[in-house]
């Protein structure tokens, strides 16, 4: 994918990336980002880009924003030590806890730090999309505790199989809208959500739970998850004694990823991103657009998407809601280009057989979004013994009981446990 | 004359004749693909030019009429490819055509292939609504090198100082939404539409044209008033798809 670069060009872009210096003023990230976004919602992106710009690195938001971090979402979450997953590994494995997080994910870290801005910006209400339900019930916990009404735009597709989220988003005061539209998982929800801003975009603050979609929204929600990065490399160095040798996360849109990576790329650490290889590698059998797409604009941003000759956007299949997208955010299509990070992708199987490894090895379920991320880890470590791992265990399984129950439990207890009933 | 002028040309035109120019548009190749050429030539008798919606499958700023038909297309194997062939085949309708995509599919196909394409075929400019000004430089420049028109969107939303940078830029007319939203409203025009509609035609010197939410007769006369030209998009969308005749609902406009 280097061709997509001039020569030379890599270099110095991943430099400028390393350095704080992207997006550039026009919401580039090289030749990826920008924004496209009908006309009625220009003014609107200028506000938020203001916003951001007053907002965000202000120190009496800072100290707001981090407060709440501290006292609401309960930050720092853990770095663990896995020792069982260790030594049938035979690698040095640890896991940033983004599940311990409130509400049981990374979302909150953004959610609560735009639930911020939204307030300062003085907006009437907040919408949201969501995919696995994760963002949904992080943006409604977030105005709720800002004081904001909150409207969650979800696929019919995803609101079936994420059943106790939405649950969770309506007993946190939001209203919960399905949308019957297109492919009715996370692309269509966010169209609707976007269809929603443009009858109101001065009243509306529409709160992106990705790095995704038009500037500056890859570049907010990257620095609100970039926690993710700073508290992992600070606790490696602190628990650890070193930095890993590789580092892992898995990509839908690219929030956990993006968080984790960005404060590493200057590192000696290999970064890998595991995108959802679902079924097999025919379009519209997988999620995986950094390994099989091609440039396009989708959504607000120029991007690697997943498409066909003629630019229409293909309909994705994951096992996991959260990583069911036709396009990624555009920092994560830079990083490919220069060759910084990484992506893999990782079957529904293969995940599921993952998630009841860490289970069984750690006693954590994890999210199956998550849980694609140590598939390629545990192959990276068989084939590198010895070395040190970190993989961003961004979120919790909680809410996938409903797709699990549907798959017997299929890993016996390898040391010799009881093993009833499974 | 170059292409984008024959736009602007046809709708003064219509002005001169003492018409509100009307601007129907359709998505290509819905309800049957098959009858896609024969309701273009029905409907170029009736409208001054016609507007040809390039189905997509994000269509984020339309409404459920225009998603629908787009999705339908789709499944029907619509592509712009198809549109340019069936047009060429077609030979020409008597009016200027202008297509209405979204930027993705103009990209797959390629800049420059689009607007030799687009010259060969009868089609005199492109609508793109997820193309800010901004983004825009590239197709722009591919265009206007042919004499094609990119048209520029203005909203009631737009400051004064963009719209009329937006004024400026378009060519053939200056497309004014009618309301903060999104295509096929039912909730009617909105009050203060005389007074915005009367600074978007102050600003521009290519000639208006209003569209979004523009159904009936009472609603051409309204815009008539203040714009040079009305869009009529979604309920004649709705005509085609119950299988009614577009050419009496279109006189019924006058």
């Amino acid at each position: 994918m280097t061709s997509l670069l001039q020569a030379g060009e890599a270099d110095a872009l991943l430099q400028a990336s390393i350095n704080g210096d992207l997006p550039d003023e026009r919401g580039r990230f090289g030749p990826f980002g920008g924004r496209y976004v009908p006309e009625t919602l220009v003014p609107a992106f200028e506000r938020l880009e203001a916003g951001v710009k007053e907002h965000l690195h202000d120190a009496g938001f800072q100290a707001d924003y981090q407060r709440e971090l501290r006292e609401w979402v309960g930050r720092p979450t853990a770095l663990t030590y896995a020792p069982r997953l260790s030594e049938r590994w035979g690698a040095e494995v640890w896991l940033k806890r983004e599940d311990l997080a409130h509400t049981g994910a990374h979302k909150i870290n953004n959610a609560i730090g735009q639930a911020l801005l939204a307030k300062r910006l003085g907006v009437k209400r907040v919408i949201a999309e969501t995919g696995a339900g994760q963002h949904g019930v992080a943006s409604a916990a977030a105005c709720a505790r800002v004081g904001l009404p909150c409207a969650v735009y979800m696929g019919a597709v995803d609101i079936e199989r994420q059943a106790p989220n939405v649950d969770r988003m309506q007993r946190l005061g939001a209203e919960v809208i399905p949308v019957e539209s297109g492919d009715k998982t996370l692309r269509a929800a966010i169209d609707e959500a976007l269809r929603k801003w443009v009858t109101d975009p001065a009243g509306i603050y529409y709160l992106l739970g990705s790095a995704v979609g038009a500037h500056p929204y890859p570049y907010l929600v990257r620095e609100l998850q970039s926690v993710i990065g700073q508290e992992s490399r600070a606790q490696m160095i602190e628990q650890a004694g070193a930095l890993p040798d590789a580092a892992f996360a898995c990509v839908g849109g690219g929030s956990n990823s993006i968080g984790l990576f960005y404060p590493l790329l200057g590192d000696d650490i290999e970064l890998i991103g595991v995108e959802a290889g679902g079924t097999g590698d025919g379009l519209g059998q997988n999620a995986a657009t950094l390994a099989t797409g091609t440039p396009g604009v989708l959504q607000g941003s120029y991007t690697i998407i997943l498409q066909d000759d003629d630019g229409q956007v293909q309909e994705t299949h994951s096992i996991s809601a959260g990583l069911d997208y036709s396009g990624v955010g555009p920092e994560h299509a830079l990083l490919q280009a220069t060759g910084r990070v990484t992506y893999l992708t990782a079957g529904d199987d293969e995940a599921l057989e993952a998630l009841e490894e860490l289970c069984e090895a750690e006693g954590i379920l994890t999210a199956l979004e998550t849980a694609h991320a140590y598939v390629a880890a545990r192959k990276w470590a068989k084939k590198n013994p010895g070395k040190r791992l970190l993989i961003g265990n961004s979120g919790r399984g909680d809410k996938d009981m409903p797709t699990l129950t549907k798959y017997p439990v299929r890993i016996a207890n390898s040391e010799g446990g009881s093993n009833d009933g499974a | 004359m170059t292409a984008h002028e024959r736009i602007s040309a046809a709708i003064h035109a219509a002005n001169d004749d003492g018409r509100t120019a009307l601007v129907p548009f359709i998505t290509a190749g819905y309800p049957e693909p098959g009858g896609f050429v024969s309701t273009l030539n029905t409907i170029a008798t009736a409208g001054d030019v016609v507007e040809i919606g390039i189905p997509f499958s994000d269509p984020m700023a339309d409404g459920m009429t225009i998603q629908r038909s787009s999705f339908e297309a789709l499944k029907k194997g619509v592509s712009l490819a198809w549109i340019f062939d069936e047009l060429e085949k077609a030979g020409g309708f008597g009016v200027p055509l202008v297509m209405m995509s979204y930027l993705n599919p103009l990209l797959a196909f390629g800049y420059d292939k689009l607007a030799e394409r687009a010259l060969e075929t009868g089609v005199c400019g492109f609508i793109v609504p997820d193309l800010p000004f901004e983004e825009s430089d590239e197709i722009r420049s591919a265009l206007e090198a042919q004499g094609l028109g990119l048209i520029q969107l203005v909203t009631p939303a737009t400051p004064d100082a963009r719209l009329k940078m937006l004024c400026d830029a378009s060519r053939g007319f200056v497309y004014a939404v009618t309301i903060t939203g999104i295509t096929g409203g039912d909730v009617g025009l909105p009050k203060d539409l005389a007074s915005y509609l009367d600074k978007v035609s102050s600003m521009s010197t290519t000639p208006v044209c209003a569209g979004f939410g523009i159904r009936e007769a009472a609603d051409v006369a309204a815009v008539g008033k203040h714009a040079s030209g009305a869009i009529v998009g979604s309920a004649l969308v709705e005509v085609l798809e119950r299988g009614e005749d577009p050419t009496a609902f279109l006189s019924s406009l006058r």
